[in-house]
């Protein structure tokens, strides 16, 4: 019978189905990050419970690390508490560490595939609802609750009902200067951001197939934002490509018998899902949100809505986030001025993303009234951009040019907009405060972030004259 | 527990994120205790931390709720458990929406937060009804059943749900259970899929 990738992994490492059809799923993989971890490890340690497999377990520091130079202390007394005990969890757990001032310090979903730390068709979990990313090398890969995190550690497996499937069949060419950014938004829209409760959604199609790894990362990292369980896409040449060589990828003597392996778990061609979707992407336009939800969004050419275009119901939702976001029906988004730019996180931090934003910088300047950042994904994404000379592209242009994490996508360090700052963000999520107290979001493209930082308000970039490649 | 029975707290928005129920700043903790205080913090206080009258949990005739009303899609978002913990820590024992984002949902179960997925529509109804205060809205978890005034209606939840909705038991120990299925797949489990941690040194 025909079958798809995801039936293919849970089926390999289903262990048992207990009486209300729940699965036990073993775990191969778990990524741990400093802000989730510490009431997991403490309860193992007042349970005596041992971490089953330190082995298979990866720390990082990601979520509230200070992005300035890392010789400075570290001011904030409560992210110092909790690197300090991701420090000692890990040292009596034995767990692995990459720790503040590792040079492979990152993202917990940037070098989890920059490592080869994630790999096609194993099961990867990590305390982070952005764990989907993972599946865009063929991974099935569930983002958890602290309680699952425990569970994790105590056990390598979760309990988890099997999702329903969902296919989103993409075809049609993205044109210049439209980005895997700007599909995610649009799919989000179309799917609203409970549209993949419960499901796992695979990518397939035309689309998705001439997409780098990289692409396909910054697509499935924002599933979650149209409620998915978790999104994957089926493993193919480039992802083999992109696996090999990484550090803990499969040694030369193992690499053919994997990918033999690997190549087994596409989806079948007749393969069925419970909901299938398809679009055409042809003539897309850069996207931008304007609300606060990842699904209120409109291309670049467009403006803001008004309430009326939506159903009574949904009105009211509607006009608190124009009220929130400060922005009046009709207005163009090509008006909309923006106070900061943030280009960075576990959507769009990758080498590749900081090289668009770099071309489109290059030889121009920072808007007076903008203060912009890069905070690259990883200190190895850092190292590799600067080998390029991408750090002196955006210094010279007046972007900050920052160390690795977390920062202003999820506002827990000092990386914050203050109260009634409009920024343009490569992040995941426009929610109330959620960048800083007051501050408003608008998710973009790294071009469009870029751009906009140029010329201090939304232009469509695919008007724009961009540096040849870098 | 069989039975959640208490005040009803009309929060009638649709899309109410992890972010809304508990901002980031409070997630530098290395305890789950105490969070209640940060419930909805954004919502519930304004700059100055001062109570925002027109919220509603801060109005008299809702300070006692224990039973959330919502709308759809609530506890999208991040998967940070510390929501959970704010609204239990509250005392908030149950919350009734159309939909939940599927982590809150379970981080939810774990720590015996009782999620009801309802119809909107008598949702929207149960929430008139709130409005005035003092509606106790009173959940049969056994028999999945919710009466408030006089009405009584029936839901459905998965049985793994109200199971453990029931009996709260400790999971973990459940699962060593079956340790052998597990050591099986260990024994099995592809060699390269296994991490040494020596190559990290290579550059």
């Amino acid at each position: 019978m025909a079958t798809t990738i995801i039936e293919k992994i849970w089926k390999e490492h289903e262990l048992a189905v207990d009486d209300d059809g729940r699965s036990l799923i073993y775990i191969d993989r778990h990524l741990t990050h400093e802000v989730t971890s510490p009431v997991a490890f403490e309860d193992l340690r007042i349970r005596g419970r041992k971490l089953r497999r330190p082995d298979l377990t990866v720390a990082v520091m990601d979520h509230n690390v200070p992005t300035g130079p890392r010789e400075e202390p570290i001011r904030d007394e409560l992210s110092y508490k909790q690197m300090q005990a991701l420090y000692k969890n890990s040292e009596d757990f034995e767990t692995m560490l990459l720790d503040y001032y590792s040079p492979f310090q990152g993202i917990i979903h940037i070098i989890g595939p920059e490592l080869g730390l994630t790999l096609p068709g194993m099961t990867l979990a990590a305390g982070d609802s952005h764990t989907s990313t993972h599946g865009a090398l063929g991974a099935l890969a569930f983002g958890i609750g602290t309680s699952e995190v425990e569970h994790v550690f105590a056990t390598q497996t979760l309990w988890l009902k099997k999702p329903k499937t969902m296919e989103i069949k993409v075809s049609g060419s993205l044109g210049q200067g439209v980005y895997s950014k700007d599909l995610a938004l649009f799919l989000i829209g179309q799917l609203g951001t409970g549209g993949g409760i419960g499901h796992i959604l695979e990518y397939t199609g035309e689309t998705i197939r001439s997409m780098t790894p990289d692409e396909r990362m910054t697509l499935c990292n924002l599933s979650t934002e149209a409620g998915a369980r978790s999104s994957i896409i089926s493993p193919d040449d480039k992802t083999f490509n992109y696996v090999r060589g990484r550090a803990f990828a499969p040694d030369e003597d193992d690499f053919n018998e994997a990918v033999e392996y690997w190549r087994t778990l596409a989806s079948d061609p007749n393969a069925t899902y419970d909901k299938s979707y398809s679009f055409d992407v042809s003539g897309l336009k850069p996207m931008v949100t304007w609300g606060t939800n990842p699904s209120m969004v409109v291309p670049v050419t467009g403006s803001i809505p008004s309430p009326d275009q939506f159903e009574a119901s949904r009105r009211p939702g509607i006009e608190a986030a124009l009220k929130y976001m400060g922005l009046t029906p009709g207005q163009a988004i090509t008006d909309i001025k923006v106070d900061r730019v943030f280009i960075g996180s576990c959507t769009n931090s990758r080498l590749s993303d900081l090289t668009i934003a770099a071309r489109v910088v290059k030889g121009r300047k920072v808007s007076n009234s903008v203060r912009a950042m890069v905070v690259p994904g990883s200190q190895y994404v850092k190292r590799n951009a600067e080998r390029k000379g991408l750090h002196s592209i955006f210094l010279e242009a007046g972007f900050e040019w920052r160390n690795a994490g977390c920062s202003m996508c999820i506002g827990m360090n000092e990386d914050q907009l203050l109260p009634g700052e409009r920024a343009a963000s490569t992040t995941n999520r426009n929610f109330e405060n959620r960048q800083g107290p007051g501050g408003r979001t608008h998710l973009v493209s790294p071009a469009m972030a870029a751009a906009a930082a140029i010329e201090g308000h939304f232009v469509d970039i695919t008007q724009w004259d961009m540096a040849e490649a870098i | 527990m069989d039975v959640v029975a208490g005040l009803a707290v009309p929060l009638l928005r649709e899309n109410v994120d992890t972010d809304q129920i508990i901002p980031a700043q409070f997630l530098r903790i290395l305890t789950k205790n105490g969070l209640g205080r940060y419930l909805f913090y954004r919502w519930r206080y304004d700059q100055d931390g001062k109570p925002k009258p027109e919220f509603v949990l801060n109005d008299e005739r809702f300070k006692q709720a224990t039973v959330l009303l919502a709308l759809k899609n609530f506890g999208i978002g991040s998967s940070r458990e510390n929501a959970v913990w704010a609204l239990t820590d509250y005392g908030i024992k149950a919350v009734i929406a159309p939909s939940f984002g599927d982590i809150f949902y379970e981080n939810a179960v774990k720590n015996g937060l009782a999620c009801i997925r309802m119809d909107e529509k008598l949702i929207q109804q149960i929430g008139r009804e709130a409005e005035a205060g003092g509606l106790t809205v009173r959940i049969n978890i056994k028999e999945q059943s919710l009466s408030y005034g006089s009405q009584s209606v029936h839901y459905t939840m998965e049985p793994s749900v109200r199971r453990r909705l029931m009996s709260g038991e400790d999971e973990i120990e459940n699962t060593m259970k079956y340790e052998n299925k597990i050591m099986a797949y260990e024994q099995r489990m592809k060699k390269f899929y296994r991490v040494d941690r020596k190559r990290l040194l290579y550059e």
